[in-house]
Protein backbone atom coordinates (compact mmCIF):
# COMPACT_ATOMS: atom_id res chain seq x y z
CA UNK A 1 0.00 0.00 0.00
CA UNK A 2 2.54 2.63 -0.99
CA UNK A 3 -0.14 4.64 -3.31
CA UNK A 4 0.17 7.39 -1.29
CA UNK A 5 -0.47 11.05 -2.68
CA UNK A 6 2.24 12.96 -3.77
CA UNK A 7 2.75 16.67 -1.47
CA UNK A 8 0.22 15.71 0.99
CA UNK A 9 -0.26 16.49 4.46
CA UNK A 10 -1.56 13.12 6.34
CA UNK A 11 -2.67 15.91 9.37
CA UNK A 12 -4.92 18.28 7.63
CA UNK A 13 -5.41 16.79 4.32
CA UNK A 14 -9.46 14.90 3.86
CA UNK A 15 -8.81 11.44 5.66
CA UNK A 16 -11.50 10.46 2.65
CA UNK A 17 -11.02 12.41 -0.45
CA UNK A 18 -13.32 11.34 -3.59
CA UNK A 19 -13.16 13.11 -7.19
CA UNK A 20 -15.46 12.14 -10.38
CA UNK A 21 -16.04 8.54 -8.72
CA UNK A 22 -17.92 6.22 -11.55
CA UNK A 23 -18.59 2.82 -10.67
CA UNK A 24 -20.14 0.86 -13.67
CA UNK A 25 -21.11 -3.05 -12.83
CA UNK A 26 -21.73 -4.83 -16.02
CA UNK A 27 -24.87 -7.41 -16.10
CA UNK A 28 -24.88 -9.46 -18.85
CA UNK A 29 -25.17 -6.94 -21.88
CA UNK A 30 -25.81 -4.41 -19.59
CA UNK A 31 -24.26 -1.36 -17.98
CA UNK A 32 -25.32 -0.29 -14.74
CA UNK A 33 -23.86 2.98 -13.22
CA UNK A 34 -23.95 2.50 -9.93
CA UNK A 35 -22.01 5.85 -9.49
CA UNK A 36 -21.65 8.90 -11.88
CA UNK A 37 -18.85 10.86 -10.90
CA UNK A 38 -19.01 11.42 -6.86
CA UNK A 39 -17.36 13.67 -5.16
CA UNK A 40 -16.65 13.59 -1.34
CA UNK A 41 -14.25 15.29 1.00
CA UNK A 42 -14.14 13.82 5.08
CA UNK A 43 -11.95 15.17 7.32
CA UNK A 44 -10.32 13.45 10.03
CA UNK A 45 -12.38 13.34 12.96
CA UNK A 46 -15.56 13.82 11.06
CA UNK A 47 -18.68 11.45 11.74
CA UNK A 48 -20.27 12.19 8.38
CA UNK A 49 -23.71 10.57 7.42
CA UNK A 50 -24.39 9.87 3.74
CA UNK A 51 -28.09 9.26 3.14
CA UNK A 52 -30.43 8.78 -0.10
CA UNK A 53 -33.05 6.47 -1.45
CA UNK A 54 -32.31 2.97 -2.84
CA UNK A 55 -30.58 2.85 -5.59
CA UNK A 56 -29.17 5.93 -4.83
CA UNK A 57 -25.45 4.63 -5.05
CA UNK A 58 -24.95 4.75 -1.29
CA UNK A 59 -23.82 0.82 -0.69
CA UNK A 60 -21.80 0.87 -4.05
CA UNK A 61 -19.80 3.74 -2.34
CA UNK A 62 -19.59 2.26 0.50
CA UNK A 63 -18.15 -0.97 -0.75
CA UNK A 64 -15.99 1.22 -2.56
CA UNK A 65 -14.56 3.36 0.27
CA UNK A 66 -14.12 0.30 2.28
CA UNK A 67 -12.28 -1.44 -0.15
CA UNK A 68 -14.66 -4.17 -0.57
CA UNK A 69 -14.51 -2.64 -4.60
CA UNK A 70 -12.51 -1.39 -6.93
CA UNK A 71 -13.29 2.07 -8.68
CA UNK A 72 -14.40 2.35 -12.64
CA UNK A 73 -12.86 5.87 -12.77
CA UNK A 74 -12.10 9.18 -10.66
CA UNK A 75 -9.85 9.39 -7.49
CA UNK A 76 -10.19 7.80 -4.48
CA UNK A 77 -7.69 8.53 -1.50
CA UNK A 78 -8.19 7.15 2.35
CA UNK A 79 -5.60 8.07 4.66
CA UNK A 80 -3.83 9.24 1.90
CA UNK A 81 -3.53 5.39 -0.35
CA UNK A 82 -4.78 6.03 -3.66
CA UNK A 83 -7.50 3.43 -4.49
CA UNK A 84 -7.07 3.26 -7.72
CA UNK A 85 -3.84 1.67 -7.90
CA UNK A 86 -4.39 -1.22 -5.46
CA UNK A 87 -3.97 -5.06 -6.58
CA UNK A 88 -6.85 -7.22 -4.70
CA UNK A 89 -4.28 -7.92 -2.04
CA UNK A 90 -3.64 -4.38 -1.42
CA UNK A 91 -6.93 -3.91 -0.65
CA UNK A 92 -7.94 -6.59 1.44
CA UNK A 93 -4.40 -5.32 3.59
CA UNK A 94 -6.51 -1.42 3.64
CA UNK A 95 -9.27 -3.70 4.92
CA UNK A 96 -7.21 -4.94 7.75
CA UNK A 97 -5.32 -1.75 8.65
CA UNK A 98 -7.06 1.48 8.05
CA UNK A 99 -10.99 0.18 7.27
CA UNK A 100 -13.80 -0.81 10.51
CA UNK A 101 -16.92 -2.23 9.21
CA UNK A 102 -20.32 -2.23 10.94
CA UNK A 103 -23.14 -3.32 9.14
CA UNK A 104 -26.94 -3.29 9.38
CA UNK A 105 -27.14 -7.04 9.99
CA UNK A 106 -24.41 -6.71 12.38
CA UNK A 107 -22.07 -9.83 10.90
CA UNK A 108 -20.67 -11.39 13.24
CA UNK A 109 -19.45 -14.75 13.21
CA UNK A 110 -22.13 -17.33 14.38
CA UNK A 111 -20.20 -19.97 15.96
CA UNK A 112 -17.64 -17.61 17.79
CA UNK A 113 -18.00 -15.64 21.03
CA UNK A 114 -18.40 -11.83 21.43
CA UNK A 115 -15.43 -11.85 22.56
CA UNK A 116 -13.37 -14.00 19.77
CA UNK A 117 -15.23 -12.40 17.25
CA UNK A 118 -13.33 -9.04 18.88
CA UNK A 119 -10.32 -11.58 19.04
CA UNK A 120 -10.17 -12.45 15.49
CA UNK A 121 -10.06 -9.32 13.45
CA UNK A 122 -7.59 -8.70 15.28
CA UNK A 123 -5.94 -11.54 14.58
CA UNK A 124 -7.11 -11.11 10.72
CA UNK A 125 -5.64 -7.04 11.35
CA UNK A 126 -2.11 -8.84 12.54
CA UNK A 127 -2.34 -6.19 15.51
CA UNK A 128 -0.07 -7.18 18.45
CA UNK A 129 -1.90 -5.10 20.78
CA UNK A 130 -5.65 -3.61 20.89
CA UNK A 131 -5.85 0.59 21.32
CA UNK A 132 -5.10 2.02 24.76
CA UNK A 133 -8.62 2.84 25.50
CA UNK A 134 -10.55 -0.19 24.04
CA UNK A 135 -11.11 -1.05 27.90
CA UNK A 136 -13.48 2.76 27.63
CA UNK A 137 -14.92 1.65 24.04
CA UNK A 138 -16.05 -2.10 25.92
CA UNK A 139 -17.35 0.18 28.54
CA UNK A 140 -18.70 3.05 26.16
CA UNK A 141 -20.32 -0.22 24.62
CA UNK A 142 -21.70 -1.91 27.85
CA UNK A 143 -20.93 -5.02 26.42
CA UNK A 144 -18.34 -5.98 29.07
CA UNK A 145 -20.18 -8.48 30.62
CA UNK A 146 -21.46 -10.25 27.44
CA UNK A 147 -18.65 -11.05 25.96
CA UNK A 148 -18.68 -14.53 26.52
CA UNK A 149 -22.33 -15.20 24.76
CA UNK A 150 -22.56 -16.41 21.06
CA UNK A 151 -24.13 -14.04 18.92
CA UNK A 152 -27.54 -16.30 19.26
CA UNK A 153 -27.14 -15.36 22.62
CA UNK A 154 -27.31 -11.50 22.59
CA UNK A 155 -29.72 -8.93 21.51
CA UNK A 156 -29.74 -6.75 17.71
CA UNK A 157 -28.50 -4.02 19.99
CA UNK A 158 -25.65 -5.81 22.10
CA UNK A 159 -24.55 -7.94 18.43
CA UNK A 160 -24.38 -4.30 17.00
CA UNK A 161 -22.72 -3.11 19.59
CA UNK A 162 -20.17 -6.03 19.71
CA UNK A 163 -19.82 -5.68 15.97
CA UNK A 164 -18.81 -1.89 16.42
CA UNK A 165 -16.04 -2.73 18.94
CA UNK A 166 -15.05 -5.61 16.74
CA UNK A 167 -14.58 -2.68 14.14
CA UNK A 168 -12.37 -0.08 16.55
CA UNK A 169 -10.07 -3.29 17.37
CA UNK A 170 -7.49 -2.53 14.70
CA UNK A 171 -8.08 1.29 15.36
CA UNK A 172 -8.90 2.11 12.45
CA UNK A 173 -8.77 5.57 10.22
CA UNK A 174 -11.99 5.01 9.58
CA UNK A 175 -15.38 3.17 10.86
CA UNK A 176 -17.71 2.21 7.85
CA UNK A 177 -21.70 1.63 9.23
CA UNK A 178 -23.57 0.63 6.65
CA UNK A 179 -27.66 1.54 7.82
CA UNK A 180 -25.91 0.32 11.57
CA UNK A 181 -29.27 0.47 12.45
CA UNK A 182 -31.64 -0.58 10.22
CA UNK A 183 -32.19 -3.95 12.39
CA UNK A 184 -32.85 -2.07 15.33
CA UNK A 185 -36.34 -0.83 17.32
CA UNK A 186 -36.20 3.13 17.76
CA UNK A 187 -34.67 2.53 21.57
CA UNK A 188 -31.62 0.41 20.20
CA UNK A 189 -31.46 2.48 17.33
CA UNK A 190 -30.72 5.38 19.49
CA UNK A 191 -28.63 3.58 21.85
CA UNK A 192 -26.24 2.42 18.44
CA UNK A 193 -26.14 6.18 17.48
CA UNK A 194 -25.69 8.00 20.55
CA UNK A 195 -22.53 5.36 20.86
CA UNK A 196 -21.75 6.37 17.68
CA UNK A 197 -21.52 9.82 18.23
CA UNK A 198 -19.97 9.47 21.59
CA UNK A 199 -17.14 7.55 19.84
CA UNK A 200 -16.65 10.54 17.78
CA UNK A 201 -16.25 12.82 20.24
CA UNK A 202 -14.08 11.21 22.36
CA UNK A 203 -11.86 9.14 20.24
CA UNK A 204 -11.51 11.53 17.31
CA UNK A 205 -12.70 8.52 15.22
CA UNK A 206 -13.96 9.46 12.11
CA UNK A 207 -17.63 7.34 11.21
CA UNK A 208 -18.98 7.51 7.72
CA UNK A 209 -22.35 6.62 7.72
CA UNK A 210 -24.56 5.17 4.94
CA UNK A 211 -28.17 5.44 5.90
CA UNK A 212 -31.94 5.94 4.17
CA UNK A 213 -33.35 7.44 8.18
CA UNK A 214 -32.96 11.25 8.39
CA UNK A 215 -33.41 10.99 12.16
CA UNK A 216 -30.28 8.87 12.11
CA UNK A 217 -28.50 10.52 9.85
CA UNK A 218 -29.14 13.71 11.96
CA UNK A 219 -26.63 12.16 14.74
CA UNK A 220 -23.74 13.14 12.40
CA UNK A 221 -21.78 16.35 12.07
CA UNK A 222 -22.81 16.39 8.33
CA UNK A 223 -24.97 14.78 6.21
CA UNK A 224 -24.13 14.56 2.64
CA UNK A 225 -27.21 13.33 0.08
CA UNK A 226 -26.44 10.93 -2.64
CA UNK A 227 -29.17 10.84 -5.62
CA UNK A 228 -28.90 8.73 -8.95
CA UNK A 229 -25.46 7.89 -7.95
CA UNK A 230 -23.81 11.56 -7.77
CA UNK A 231 -23.32 12.84 -4.31
CA UNK A 232 -24.66 17.00 -3.18
CA UNK A 233 -22.78 18.07 -0.11
CA UNK B 1 -7.59 -17.52 17.13
CA UNK B 2 -7.91 -19.09 13.47
CA UNK B 3 -7.69 -22.72 14.87
CA UNK B 4 -10.49 -22.02 17.07
CA UNK B 5 -12.42 -20.83 14.65
CA UNK B 6 -11.95 -24.15 12.64
CA UNK B 7 -12.82 -26.34 16.25
CA UNK B 8 -15.75 -24.09 16.61
CA UNK B 9 -16.96 -24.38 12.99
CA UNK B 10 -16.85 -28.04 13.32
CA UNK B 11 -18.59 -28.36 16.76
CA UNK B 12 -21.07 -25.95 15.10
CA UNK B 13 -22.10 -28.72 12.80
CA UNK B 14 -21.24 -31.99 15.41
CA UNK B 15 -23.39 -34.32 13.44
CA UNK B 16 -22.13 -33.41 10.55
CA UNK B 17 -18.36 -33.77 11.64
CA UNK B 18 -19.66 -36.91 13.49
CA UNK B 19 -20.43 -38.68 10.23
CA UNK B 20 -17.53 -37.35 7.44
CA UNK B 21 -14.98 -38.44 10.70
CA UNK B 22 -16.88 -41.66 11.21
CA UNK B 23 -16.91 -42.29 7.27
CA UNK B 24 -13.31 -41.92 6.87
CA UNK B 25 -12.95 -43.72 10.39
CA UNK B 26 -14.19 -46.81 8.73
CA UNK B 27 -11.99 -46.39 6.04
CA UNK B 28 -8.78 -46.41 8.10
CA UNK B 29 -10.61 -49.63 9.97
CA UNK B 30 -10.77 -51.24 6.21
CA UNK B 31 -7.12 -50.74 5.74
CA UNK B 32 -6.41 -51.33 9.07
CA UNK B 33 -8.40 -54.63 8.80
CA UNK B 34 -7.19 -55.56 5.56
CA UNK B 35 -3.75 -55.31 6.73
CA UNK B 36 -4.29 -56.99 10.28
CA UNK B 37 -6.27 -59.74 8.93
CA UNK B 38 -3.58 -60.74 6.08
CA UNK B 39 -0.66 -60.74 8.59
CA UNK B 40 -2.83 -62.38 10.85
CA UNK B 41 -3.88 -65.62 8.38
CA UNK B 42 -0.27 -65.43 6.93
CA UNK B 43 1.56 -65.43 10.95
CA UNK B 44 -1.20 -68.46 11.73
CA UNK B 45 0.42 -70.36 9.06
CA UNK B 46 3.78 -70.07 9.94
CA UNK B 47 2.91 -70.67 12.75
CA UNK B 48 1.30 -74.16 11.81
CA UNK B 49 4.35 -74.92 9.52
CA UNK B 50 6.56 -74.31 12.15
CA UNK B 51 4.30 -76.24 14.70
CA UNK B 52 4.17 -79.07 12.42
CA UNK B 53 7.94 -80.10 13.54
CA UNK B 54 9.69 -80.42 9.88
CA UNK B 55 12.63 -78.87 8.91
CA UNK B 56 12.03 -79.05 5.42
CA UNK B 57 9.52 -78.91 2.80
CA UNK B 58 9.50 -80.99 -0.51
CA UNK B 59 6.61 -79.72 -2.98
CA UNK B 60 6.04 -80.22 -6.63
CA UNK B 61 8.48 -78.38 -8.34
CA UNK B 62 5.92 -76.86 -10.70
CA UNK B 63 4.26 -74.32 -7.57
CA UNK B 64 5.42 -71.42 -5.94
CA UNK B 65 5.40 -71.28 -2.16
CA UNK B 66 1.84 -70.36 -1.85
CA UNK B 67 -0.55 -72.74 -3.34
CA UNK B 68 -3.84 -73.80 -3.30
CA UNK B 69 -3.94 -76.69 -5.42
CA UNK B 70 -3.55 -80.20 -4.05
CA UNK B 71 -2.45 -83.54 -5.46
CA UNK B 72 -0.04 -82.84 -7.65
CA UNK B 73 2.61 -85.02 -5.93
CA UNK B 74 3.15 -88.77 -6.36
CA UNK B 75 2.92 -90.39 -2.52
CA UNK B 76 5.45 -92.69 -3.85
CA UNK B 77 8.49 -90.18 -3.26
CA UNK B 78 7.41 -90.48 0.26
CA UNK B 79 9.52 -93.82 1.14
CA UNK B 80 12.45 -92.65 -1.81
CA UNK B 81 12.88 -89.72 0.46
CA UNK B 82 12.36 -91.90 3.67
CA UNK B 83 15.91 -93.81 2.55
CA UNK B 84 17.78 -90.45 1.77
CA UNK B 85 20.76 -90.44 4.42
CA UNK B 86 19.92 -87.72 7.44
CA UNK B 87 15.85 -87.94 7.27
CA UNK B 88 14.46 -89.20 10.44
CA UNK B 89 11.06 -88.85 9.01
CA UNK B 90 9.19 -87.93 5.92
CA UNK B 91 5.70 -87.73 6.13
CA UNK B 92 3.06 -87.11 2.66
CA UNK B 93 0.29 -83.90 3.86
CA UNK B 94 -2.51 -83.82 1.09
CA UNK B 95 -4.41 -80.35 2.00
CA UNK B 96 -7.85 -79.76 0.51
CA UNK B 97 -10.31 -76.78 1.10
CA UNK B 98 -13.25 -76.60 2.20
CA UNK B 99 -14.01 -73.25 2.87
CA UNK B 100 -12.86 -69.92 1.44
CA UNK B 101 -10.06 -69.50 3.18
CA UNK B 102 -10.32 -72.91 5.75
CA UNK B 103 -8.53 -76.36 4.69
CA UNK B 104 -8.29 -79.73 6.00
CA UNK B 105 -5.16 -81.84 5.70
CA UNK B 106 -4.82 -85.31 5.33
CA UNK B 107 -1.72 -87.26 7.00
CA UNK B 108 -1.25 -91.26 8.19
CA UNK B 109 -1.36 -90.07 11.66
CA UNK B 110 1.29 -92.59 13.28
CA UNK B 111 3.88 -91.50 10.79
CA UNK B 112 2.81 -87.53 11.48
CA UNK B 113 3.18 -88.10 15.25
CA UNK B 114 6.81 -89.41 14.93
CA UNK B 115 7.83 -86.49 13.31
CA UNK B 116 5.94 -84.10 15.34
CA UNK B 117 6.03 -85.47 18.25
CA UNK B 118 1.76 -86.11 18.52
CA UNK B 119 -0.92 -83.35 18.78
CA UNK B 120 -1.98 -82.19 22.29
CA UNK B 121 -5.27 -83.46 22.83
CA UNK B 122 -7.92 -81.03 25.22
CA UNK B 123 -10.44 -83.43 24.71
CA UNK B 124 -10.87 -87.09 22.80
CA UNK B 125 -8.18 -88.94 20.94
CA UNK B 126 -6.45 -89.64 17.61
CA UNK B 127 -8.70 -91.18 14.73
CA UNK B 128 -9.60 -94.78 15.44
CA UNK B 129 -11.25 -95.00 12.08
CA UNK B 130 -11.06 -93.51 8.37
CA UNK B 131 -13.97 -91.42 8.98
CA UNK B 132 -12.55 -89.82 12.20
CA UNK B 133 -11.76 -85.74 12.27
CA UNK B 134 -9.34 -84.09 14.54
CA UNK B 135 -9.70 -79.97 14.85
CA UNK B 136 -8.04 -77.54 16.91
CA UNK B 137 -9.51 -75.68 19.52
CA UNK B 138 -10.52 -72.45 17.66
CA UNK B 139 -12.28 -74.29 15.74
CA UNK B 140 -14.45 -76.38 17.73
CA UNK B 141 -15.54 -72.90 19.76
CA UNK B 142 -16.12 -71.27 16.65
CA UNK B 143 -18.57 -73.96 15.46
CA UNK B 144 -19.68 -74.81 18.71
CA UNK B 145 -18.29 -78.73 18.46
CA UNK B 146 -17.72 -81.38 21.26
CA UNK B 147 -16.11 -84.81 20.68
CA UNK B 148 -18.16 -87.71 18.92
CA UNK B 149 -20.28 -85.20 16.97
CA UNK B 150 -20.80 -86.01 13.51
CA UNK B 151 -19.39 -83.20 11.43
CA UNK B 152 -20.00 -82.72 7.66
CA UNK B 153 -17.47 -81.83 5.36
CA UNK B 154 -16.66 -82.07 1.76
CA UNK B 155 -20.14 -84.09 1.68
CA UNK B 156 -18.50 -86.49 4.25
CA UNK B 157 -20.12 -87.28 7.39
CA UNK B 158 -16.83 -87.52 9.95
CA UNK B 159 -16.85 -88.25 13.44
CA UNK B 160 -15.25 -86.12 15.61
CA UNK B 161 -12.44 -87.99 17.34
CA UNK B 162 -10.60 -85.24 19.35
CA UNK B 163 -9.95 -81.48 19.89
CA UNK B 164 -6.07 -80.72 19.78
CA UNK B 165 -4.53 -77.56 20.70
CA UNK B 166 -3.79 -75.42 17.88
CA UNK B 167 -0.43 -74.47 16.06
CA UNK B 168 0.27 -77.77 14.42
CA UNK B 169 -0.39 -78.65 10.98
CA UNK B 170 -4.00 -77.42 10.23
CA UNK B 171 -7.32 -76.84 11.67
CA UNK B 172 -8.93 -79.72 10.24
CA UNK B 173 -7.05 -83.00 10.43
CA UNK B 174 -7.98 -86.47 8.73
CA UNK B 175 -6.84 -89.55 7.72
CA UNK B 176 -4.45 -89.20 4.41
CA UNK B 177 -5.98 -92.20 2.71
CA UNK B 178 -10.03 -91.10 3.02
CA UNK B 179 -9.00 -87.33 2.36
CA UNK B 180 -6.99 -88.68 -0.71
CA UNK B 181 -10.55 -90.90 -2.16
CA UNK B 182 -12.81 -87.77 -1.37
CA UNK B 183 -10.86 -85.42 -3.51
CA UNK B 184 -9.93 -88.19 -6.32
CA UNK B 185 -6.16 -88.27 -5.29
CA UNK B 186 -6.60 -92.11 -4.30
CA UNK B 187 -5.10 -93.40 -7.59
CA UNK B 188 -2.40 -93.36 -7.53
CA UNK B 189 -1.99 -91.77 -4.12
CA UNK B 190 -1.09 -88.17 -4.39
CA UNK B 191 -0.59 -85.94 -1.85
CA UNK B 192 0.39 -82.25 -2.01
CA UNK B 193 3.73 -82.05 -0.08
CA UNK B 194 6.50 -84.24 2.22
CA UNK B 195 7.46 -82.98 5.37
CA UNK B 196 10.87 -83.92 5.72
CA UNK B 197 12.28 -84.01 9.69
CA UNK B 198 16.28 -84.50 10.33
CA UNK B 199 18.10 -86.24 12.06
CA UNK B 200 20.62 -83.11 12.61
CA UNK B 201 18.34 -80.01 12.35
CA UNK B 202 22.04 -78.30 11.63
CA UNK B 203 22.41 -79.76 8.52
CA UNK B 204 19.07 -78.37 7.30
CA UNK B 205 20.72 -75.80 4.55
CA UNK B 206 23.20 -78.80 3.06
CA UNK B 207 20.11 -81.45 2.77
CA UNK B 208 18.23 -78.36 0.92
CA UNK B 209 20.97 -78.38 -1.36
CA UNK B 210 21.00 -81.78 -1.64
CA UNK B 211 17.43 -82.53 -2.20
CA UNK B 212 16.86 -79.41 -4.88
CA UNK B 213 19.87 -81.50 -6.63
CA UNK B 214 18.45 -85.10 -6.32
CA UNK B 215 15.01 -84.68 -6.75
CA UNK B 216 15.49 -81.62 -10.10
CA UNK B 217 12.54 -81.03 -11.97
CA UNK B 218 9.79 -83.01 -9.48
CA UNK B 219 10.78 -81.32 -6.33
CA UNK B 220 11.54 -78.38 -4.93
CA UNK B 221 12.88 -78.21 -1.42
CA UNK B 222 12.76 -75.24 1.29
CA UNK B 223 14.10 -75.50 4.86
CA UNK B 224 11.02 -74.32 7.20
CA UNK B 225 12.35 -71.58 7.99
CA UNK B 226 12.90 -69.92 5.02
CA UNK B 227 9.39 -71.05 4.20
CA UNK B 228 7.98 -69.15 7.30
CA UNK B 229 10.08 -66.02 6.35
CA UNK B 230 8.04 -65.68 2.70
CA UNK B 231 4.90 -65.79 4.75
CA UNK B 232 4.97 -62.15 4.13
CA UNK B 233 2.21 -59.82 2.05
CA UNK B 234 4.97 -58.58 -0.17
CA UNK B 235 5.26 -62.11 -0.64
CA UNK B 236 2.13 -62.28 -2.17
CA UNK B 237 1.23 -60.06 -5.45
CA UNK B 238 -2.99 -60.61 -5.96
CA UNK B 239 -2.84 -59.46 -2.06
CA UNK B 240 -0.70 -56.64 -2.57
CA UNK B 241 -3.27 -56.14 -5.30
CA UNK B 242 -5.82 -56.05 -3.17
CA UNK B 243 -4.36 -53.36 -0.57
CA UNK B 244 -3.87 -51.22 -3.67
CA UNK B 245 -7.54 -51.44 -4.63
CA UNK B 246 -8.59 -50.75 -0.75
CA UNK B 247 -6.15 -48.00 -0.58
CA UNK B 248 -7.32 -46.07 -3.84
CA UNK B 249 -11.21 -46.96 -2.86
CA UNK B 250 -10.16 -45.27 1.07
CA UNK B 251 -9.11 -42.50 -0.64
CA UNK B 252 -11.34 -41.94 -3.30
CA UNK B 253 -13.69 -42.57 -0.47
CA UNK B 254 -12.50 -39.85 2.40
CA UNK B 255 -12.40 -37.27 -0.57
CA UNK B 256 -15.66 -37.68 -1.55
CA UNK B 257 -17.30 -37.46 1.97
CA UNK B 258 -15.11 -34.58 2.90
CA UNK B 259 -15.87 -32.91 -0.34
CA UNK B 260 -19.33 -33.02 -0.04
CA UNK B 261 -19.16 -31.95 4.03
CA UNK B 262 -16.49 -28.66 2.73
CA UNK B 263 -19.26 -28.14 0.19
CA UNK B 264 -22.21 -28.11 2.30
CA UNK B 265 -20.09 -25.89 4.64
CA UNK B 266 -18.63 -23.37 1.96
CA UNK B 267 -22.54 -22.73 0.81
CA UNK B 268 -23.75 -22.94 4.01
CA UNK B 269 -21.21 -20.35 5.46
CA UNK B 270 -21.13 -17.79 2.13
CA UNK B 271 -21.77 -15.03 4.64
CA UNK B 272 -19.43 -15.71 6.82
CA UNK B 273 -16.75 -16.10 4.57
CA UNK B 274 -17.82 -13.05 2.93
CA UNK B 275 -17.47 -11.33 6.75
CA UNK B 276 -14.03 -12.64 6.75
CA UNK B 277 -12.79 -11.24 3.76
CA UNK B 278 -14.25 -8.05 4.54
CA UNK B 279 -12.19 -8.22 8.10
CA UNK B 280 -9.64 -8.38 5.94
CA UNK B 281 -9.05 -12.14 5.67
CA UNK B 282 -6.97 -13.00 1.97
CA UNK B 283 -7.87 -15.86 0.19
CA UNK B 284 -5.23 -18.21 1.47
CA UNK B 285 -6.23 -17.42 4.59
CA UNK B 286 -9.84 -18.86 3.74
CA UNK B 287 -8.57 -21.67 1.89
CA UNK B 288 -6.39 -22.24 4.87
CA UNK B 289 -9.75 -22.71 7.12
CA UNK B 290 -11.08 -24.51 4.87
CA UNK B 291 -7.72 -26.86 5.02
CA UNK B 292 -7.39 -26.91 8.52
CA UNK B 293 -11.05 -28.18 9.12
CA UNK B 294 -10.65 -31.26 6.30
CA UNK B 295 -6.96 -31.96 8.17
CA UNK B 296 -9.43 -31.94 11.57
CA UNK B 297 -11.88 -34.63 10.02
CA UNK B 298 -9.01 -37.17 8.92
CA UNK B 299 -7.01 -36.71 12.16
CA UNK B 300 -10.45 -37.82 13.32
CA UNK B 301 -11.69 -40.04 11.41
CA UNK B 302 -7.99 -41.37 11.69
CA UNK B 303 -8.38 -41.90 15.40
CA UNK B 304 -11.79 -43.65 15.30
CA UNK B 305 -10.31 -45.69 12.79
CA UNK B 306 -7.85 -47.03 14.84
CA UNK B 307 -10.56 -47.40 17.61
CA UNK B 308 -12.97 -49.55 15.19
CA UNK B 309 -10.14 -51.59 14.15
CA UNK B 310 -9.45 -52.70 17.52
CA UNK B 311 -13.38 -53.24 18.42
CA UNK B 312 -13.30 -55.60 15.31
CA UNK B 313 -10.84 -57.66 16.01
CA UNK B 314 -12.38 -58.47 19.82
CA UNK B 315 -15.54 -58.89 18.04
CA UNK B 316 -13.92 -61.30 15.10
CA UNK B 317 -11.52 -62.58 17.77
CA UNK B 318 -14.49 -63.53 19.75
CA UNK B 319 -17.10 -64.69 16.89
CA UNK B 320 -14.66 -66.36 14.43
CA UNK B 321 -11.44 -67.68 15.94
CA UNK B 322 -10.52 -70.41 13.59
CA UNK B 323 -11.59 -68.28 10.51
CA UNK B 324 -9.93 -65.21 10.44
CA UNK B 325 -6.86 -64.41 12.56
CA UNK B 326 -6.76 -60.69 13.04
CA UNK B 327 -3.40 -58.79 14.55
CA UNK B 328 -3.41 -55.86 15.67
CA UNK B 329 -0.75 -53.25 12.87
CA UNK B 330 0.21 -49.94 14.67
CA UNK B 331 3.05 -49.67 11.69
CA UNK B 332 0.42 -49.45 9.47
CA UNK B 333 -1.10 -46.26 11.85
CA UNK B 334 0.61 -43.34 9.51
CA UNK B 335 0.07 -44.93 6.30
CA UNK B 336 -3.65 -45.39 7.16
CA UNK B 337 -3.44 -41.84 8.46
CA UNK B 338 -2.05 -40.72 5.42
CA UNK B 339 -4.02 -42.05 3.21
CA UNK B 340 -7.15 -40.65 5.10
CA UNK B 341 -5.28 -37.42 5.39
CA UNK B 342 -4.93 -37.72 1.30
CA UNK B 343 -8.37 -37.80 0.43
CA UNK B 344 -9.34 -35.33 3.57
CA UNK B 345 -7.11 -32.73 1.03
CA UNK B 346 -8.23 -34.03 -1.81
CA UNK B 347 -11.47 -33.23 -0.64
CA UNK B 348 -10.85 -29.60 0.72
CA UNK B 349 -8.85 -28.46 -2.42
CA UNK B 350 -12.35 -27.66 -4.84
CA UNK B 351 -14.74 -26.35 -1.93
CA UNK B 352 -11.55 -24.43 -0.28
CA UNK B 353 -11.06 -22.34 -3.56
CA UNK B 354 -14.21 -21.73 -4.14
CA UNK B 355 -14.37 -20.39 -0.54
CA UNK B 356 -11.15 -18.21 -1.63
CA UNK B 357 -12.71 -17.35 -4.77
CA UNK B 358 -15.76 -15.95 -3.34
CA UNK B 359 -16.67 -12.02 -3.69
CA UNK B 360 -17.34 -10.39 -0.68
CA UNK B 361 -19.97 -8.03 -1.57
CA UNK B 362 -21.96 -10.79 -3.47
CA UNK B 363 -20.85 -13.20 -0.19
CA UNK B 364 -22.19 -10.70 2.29
CA UNK B 365 -25.38 -10.01 0.21
CA UNK B 366 -26.33 -13.97 0.83
CA UNK B 367 -29.54 -15.06 2.30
Amino acid sequence: MSSAVPNTNPQTDPIILVRGLTKTYHVGDVDVHALRGVDLNVQRGEFLSVIGPSGSGKSTLFHILGGLAPPSGGEVFIDGVDLRKLTENQRTELRQRKIGFVFQKYNLLPTLTARDNIALAQALGHADSRPSNFDEILQLLGIKHRLDHKPRALSGGEQQRVAIARALVNQPAILLADEPTGNLDTENSNAVLGILRDLNKRTGQTILMITHNPEAAAFADRTVTMRDGKCCD
Amino acid sequence: MINKLVIENLKHRWVRTLLAALVVGVQVMSILMLIGLSRGLLQESAQRARGSGADIFLKPDTQGTFSFSSGQLNQAFVPFVRKQPHVAQAVGVLSANVKLITTINGVDFPEFEKLSGGFHFQGGGPPSGPNDLVVDAAYARENGLHVGQTVMLLNHAWRLSGIVEGGVLGRLVVPLTTLQQLTGNATPPRISEILVKLDNPSLTSEEVTHFNELLKGNLQAISVGDFVAQFSVNNIPALQAFIAVITIMAVVVGFLVVFLSMYTAVVERTREIGILKALGAKPATVLDILVREAVLLAVAGCVLGIGLSYAARVLITAWMPASLAVINTPDWWPKAGAIALAGALLGAIYPGLKAARQDAIEALAYE
